[in-house]
């Protein structure tokens, strides 16, 4: 890596003014940053750590029923500290990465970040959660933006993220053999007013809502709701792990399971 | 009852201490006073001539001590390949230039260019990104049958074409090969391709060159399997570096799996550089690097014939294969797909006409060279595949049809060039089928299918020649050193003993095995006995480990010592006890007067021998050391059989290992536990190339597969518990200790009963022109041939 100065502040205030700097950059759990550093392949001249920070920490629900995750809680925190409230989004946590991914990598990073192989965009779009910064709170249907792309300015910090726990959810992925990101992720969440399903790792355009999988659901919740229905492969990514046409197939059956899973 | 120390007892690993403590000291652990830092500029194109390479700002940065190119580097040699094979026309292979820094043109991604030598790795770095190169890209070779058609871009524009040599064997028999199958009752065909892979040991590689001007003496610590063949082909064929002068040190080796035989160009860098700057030079390999340098392994594309008569006896055996060379020769490259491939088409089955046809191809990708195994995966996957094809084509057992073809008298001529000595092919059958509960699968399979899953079972045998091997032999098949070993055996005045052997361990357990025997023999307690290896300047020349060999080879010279030790110390014995040699007995560590109870104890002998006041100086001279080399007169035959039992979710195309069994013959064993290891991660390995590893370059010569996010590397959950067994030991003839190796039986044996066993499991399902799947059986792979 480069030579960079670095910054641990324990306020959102002294984080935002730290990150004014020219060329700073956030650094959270560094899952993805630190590699990215170590190939020399960013340059920042300054990283200002947000992993310091109390009010962006841990796992609450708040008097609307929403979970609330501080943007800078570890996955296995999720893992534990949600397992009451919303288990679909605890075991998703449990199984990202590796024990040592999931004890410094924070859903902050991962849903800034917004790789189209993550698996937390996939929960977050499918829960309709709502993801708070610090000036601002966006909407998920509002926040992802294609690959790496998201509503999020410059300078703007992931604070917290806030989950509706849903009636019944579930997450399947299937797995790239080598990273172990998802080849193609879905969560699917029931609510009282509808069925959502999002789909990560499949799309050339990043995580997506599958509408047609989720107007038949909510009127026949049940895996056969899902029979006939496909994804176009054109929008599909293809390379060494998938073609287009295996992960639009891999969407339909892993729709199936996360519904039979969560019925 | 299994013993609890000697030949033949699961002694504790000893090197596990600090291994798993932090206590080992690898290569990179050796820093030096004044050690300086290179980085390896490399190419980021695969094929390009170099016009112009500007130093000028980077040599001016801080901390830069050198920069060196291959203009620094003419006049001195390349790196030497150490095999040379000679074509079906009796013409020398084409062998082509191996500089150390590239001079002209890069020839593949990770070629390297410049080396930076700095203060810091940092600066390094820094100063490498500050060189300018002027590189003309050139089309990329990538496809080896397009590198061979007319009109090719050439990876080597003073060799004639891209085609390395055209091998067949044996030629004599092509006519009547090619008669038999034309009037075979039956020909199965099968077109496949061994996947190319990366060998991942846990240790990237690492160098650390140091010159001391006072003597004029150049050491260099590396990350060997084989530190004297390094000391001699850097020493006499790229540096011109005396031995006396060059000292070659292994240390802990984290892994080797065949890619650390090499000699590799930043071995000679730093040797060369530390003399030139006079301060010592390190390199250490990052995982990136370790994708586009070491040498790659397998990367064959195989058509394969084999003929039956009306009643399913094989008859003739055809093969015609494309072995990637690389862009370079490494060190072995030639002899992998020939003489440890061909040799072993006849497997265990009595066909009596082969015919092995091998065009070994330059493209611009890294050097492919021995890898676990080393062409005899190649050869045990082709056929056992096409066994099993036969099998279905022609509806009989699998089973049946290999027992049938087996070889059942021994030794045995093949009619490739090798004599099996001894084995027993039916006895490792009958066992594997009663480990592998064959009478339980049928029940297995309903239980799968009950759950929406498909179940298959695939079985297969291998041979492997290892103990590598006679020098007289190697040496008329082009290899261009010997293949012998060395020990010394040095008991010390107080009976413990210190054991130089030529051979190196980086797994394998040699500090622990090796002892086993000395013991025994002895009859002392192992741990009197300490093994040292690795480092030139206190073991023997010996040749180092690799194929398989080194308690066959190596262990029988530390035999040979032991005996010229008992030999010897029976003689002072004899002379403390005042009685004549022949009457000296051995047992547990005391010499005794057969008959008598007059005895002295090993450590009275040993004392004796540097103390030597009573003493028969006048016969024979004081001290108790002696030195063996052994070279031994043929390969040794491990063989066996296994046996895979997969689960194949239909909607995805996922394979699940479910059940894996091992019957190994490997002749005697000297500790049941460490070859048990052995075995688990040979399998491990073959599992990996079977369903997940893949080194894919895509037409412009850039390494898809070039991290661990795209190269899928097997882990613990991907593999089952083994069921193993060795009972079935034929021990080998020729060997003092009867050992056949087992180092490398389960990269081998495994590969092509997973594919086996997947194809059994669609084939179950009626799709029944699924018939061939490529490695590794991904779920891509698995699906996309199920909708076909």
């Amino acid at each position: 890596m480069y030579a960079f100065d670095f910054e641990k502040p324990t306020t959102v205030a002294d984080a935002v003014a730290a990150l004014a700097d020219d060329e700073a950059q956030p650094l959270s759990g560094g899952q993805t940053l630190i590699p990215t550093l170590k190939q020399r392949l960013a340059m920042p001249s300054k990283l200002v750590s947000l992993t310091g920070i109390p009010e962006m920490q841990g796992v609450c629900k708040n008097d609307a029923g929403e979970v609330c995750i501080g943007g800078a809680t570890p996955h296995a925190v999720v893992a534990a500290e949600a397992a009451a409230h919303y288990p679909a989004l605890a075991a998703l946590a449990s199984n990202i990465g590796d024990p040592a991914v999931r004890n410094r990598g924070t859903i902050g990073g991962s849903v800034a970040n917004n790789d189209p192989a993550a698996c937390y965009p996939s929960a977050v779009l499918a829960s309709g959660a709502t993801v708070v910064t610090n000036n601002r709170e966006i909407a998920a249907d509002d926040y992802f933006d294609g690959l790496f792309m998201t509503a999020l300015e410059e300078g703007e910090i992931i604070t917290e993220v806030r989950f509706p726990v849903p009636q019944a959810a579930n997450y399947q992925k299937f797995v790239q053999p080598a990273s172990r990101f998802a080849l193609v992720g879905v969560f699917v969440a029931k609510f009282a007013d509808g069925v959502r399903v999002a789909v990560t790792g499949a799309s050339n355009d990043g995580v997506f809502r599958w509408t047609e999988a989720e107007e038949a659901l909510s009127a026949n919740f049940s895996p056969d709701a899902i029979n006939g229905l496909t994804v176009d492969a054109g929008d599909m990514i293809g390379d060494l792990h998938g073609t287009p046409e295996y992960r639009a197939h891999l969407v339909g059956v892993m729709t199936k399971r996360a519904v039979a899973a969560a019925s | 009852m299994p013993k609890d120390s000697g030949i033949g007892a699961a002694s504790k690993r000893r090197e596990d201490v600090r291994f798993l403590t932090g206590t080992g000291n690898y290569t990179d652990d050796i820093n030096v006073y004044g050690q300086t830092y290179v980085y390896f500029l490399r190419s980021d194109v695969a094929h390009g001539r170099i016009n112009n390479i500007d130093t000028s700002a980077a040599a001016a940065m801080e901390g830069v001590v050198g920069i060196f190119t291959g203009a620094d580097f003419e006049g001195i040699g390349g790196l030497p390949c150490g095999w040379q094979v000679t074509d079906r026309f009796g013409e020398a292979m084409q062998e082509p230039a191996h500089p150390v820094l590239a001079q002209g043109k890069v020839r593949h991604v990770g070629d390297p260019i410049a080396a930076v030598v700095a203060e810091s790795l940092q600066q390094a770095r820094d100063a490498a990104e500050a060189i300018e190169v002027d590189i003309e890209e050139l089309p990329a070779v990538v496809d080896m049958k397009a590198a061979l058609e007319e009109g090719s871009a050439k990876v080597h524009d003073d060799l004639t074409s891209n085609l390395c040599y055209d091998w067949g064997f044996v030629e004599d028999n092509k006519a009547a090969v090619d008669e038999a199958i034309k009037n075979a009752a039956h020909v199965t065909t099968l077109e496949l391709v061994n996947n190319r892979l990366v060998a991942n040991p846990m240790e990237p590689r690492v160098a650390v060159g140091e010159y001391n001007r006072s003597n004029d003496e150049s050491t260099l610590y590396t990350t060997s399997q084989n530190p004297h063949v390094i000391r001699l082909l850097m020493g006499a064929f790229v540096l011109g570096i005396p031995e006396h002068k060059l000292r070659v040190v292994a240390p802990d080796v984290g892994g080797g799996f065949g890619t650390k035989i090499f000699h590799y160009a930043e071995e000679a860098f730093v040797t060369f550089a530390a003399r030139k700057l006079n301060r010592p030079v390190k390199w250490t390999a990052s995982r990136s690097e370790a994708f586009m340098s070491d040498a790659h392994g397998r990367d064959h594309v195989t058509k394969i014939e084999l003929a039956l008569d009306a009643d399913n006896n094989f008859t003739a055996l055809r093969t015609e294969t494309y072995a990637n060379m690389g862009a370079y020769l490494s060190t072995f490259a030639p002899s992998v797909p020939t003489w440890l491939h061909g040799t072993l088409m006849a497997g265990n089955y009595k066909t009596p006409l082969i015919y092995v046809n091998v065009k070994a191809v330059f493209t611009n990708t890294v050097p492919v060279d021995a890898y676990r195994g080393a062409g005899r995966p190649e050869a045990t996957y082709q056929l056992e595949r096409v066994v099993d094809k036969a099998a279905r084509e022609l509806g009989v057992d699998p089973i049946a049809l290999r027992r049938q073809n087996f070889i059942s008298e021994f030794p045995y001529a093949t009619p490739v060039a090798v004599e099996y000595d001894t084995g027993d092919y039916f006895a490792t059958m009958d066992k594997l089928e009663e480990i592998a509960d064959l009478a339980g699968f049928e029940a297995r399979r309903k239980e799968s299918e009950a759950k929406g899953m498909l179940r298959g079972l695939g079985v297969n045998c291998y041979i492997e020649a290892c103990g590598i091997a006679p020098s007289n032999l190697v040496g008329q098949l082009g290899a261009r050193a010997g293949l012998y070993d060395a020990a010394t055996v040095r008991v010390n005045a107080t009976g413990s003993i210190s054991v130089m052997v030529g051979a190196h361990s980086h797994g394998q357990g040699h500090e622990t095995a090796f002892p086993q025997v000395v013991a025994d023999m002895l009859g002392i307690d192992e741990s009197m006995i300490e093994i040292v290896h690795g480092d030139s300047s206190k073991i023997p020349f010996g040749m180092g480990t690799y194929g398989s060999r080194s308690l066959a080879v190596c262990g029988s010279a530390m035999v040979k010592a032991t005996e010229k030790i008992i030999k010897k110390a029976k003689k002072i014995a004899s002379h403390l006890l005042e009685a004549s040699e022949g009457d000296i007995e051995l047992k547990d560590g005391q010499f005794t007067v057969a008959g008598t109870d007059k005895s002295v104890a090993w450590g009275d002998v040993t004392l004796a021998a540097y103390v030597p006041h009573n003493y028969p100086l006048e016969d024979i001279e004081p001290g108790l050391e002696e030195t063996a080399f052994y070279d031994p007169s043929n390969f040794t035959y491990p063989s066996g059989a296994y046996c895979c039992e997969v689960e194949l979710d239909p909607e995805t195309g996922r394979v699940t290992i479910e059940r894996f069994a091992a019957a190994d013959d490997f002749g005697n064993v000297v500790n049941p536990m460490i070859v048990e290891g052995q075995v688990h991660g040979g399998i491990g390995q073959g599992i990996g190339q079977a369903l997940l590893e893949n080194c894919v370059y895509d037409s412009e010569g850039q390494l898809l597969s070039a991290s661990y996010m795209d190269y899928a590397m097997p882990r613990a959950e991907d593999v089952p518990f083994y069921v193993v067994d060795h009972s079935c030991a034929t021990p080998c003839t020729h060997n003092p200790l009867g050992v056949k190796g087992c180092g490398e039986a389960g990269a081998i044996g495994s590969p092509p009963s997973v594919v086996n066993a997947v194809i059994d499991a669609i084939q179950s399902s009626g799709k029944k022109d699924v018939t061939h799947i490529d490695m590794p059986l991904s779920p891509q792979r698995v699906w996309a041939a199920m909708q076909g």
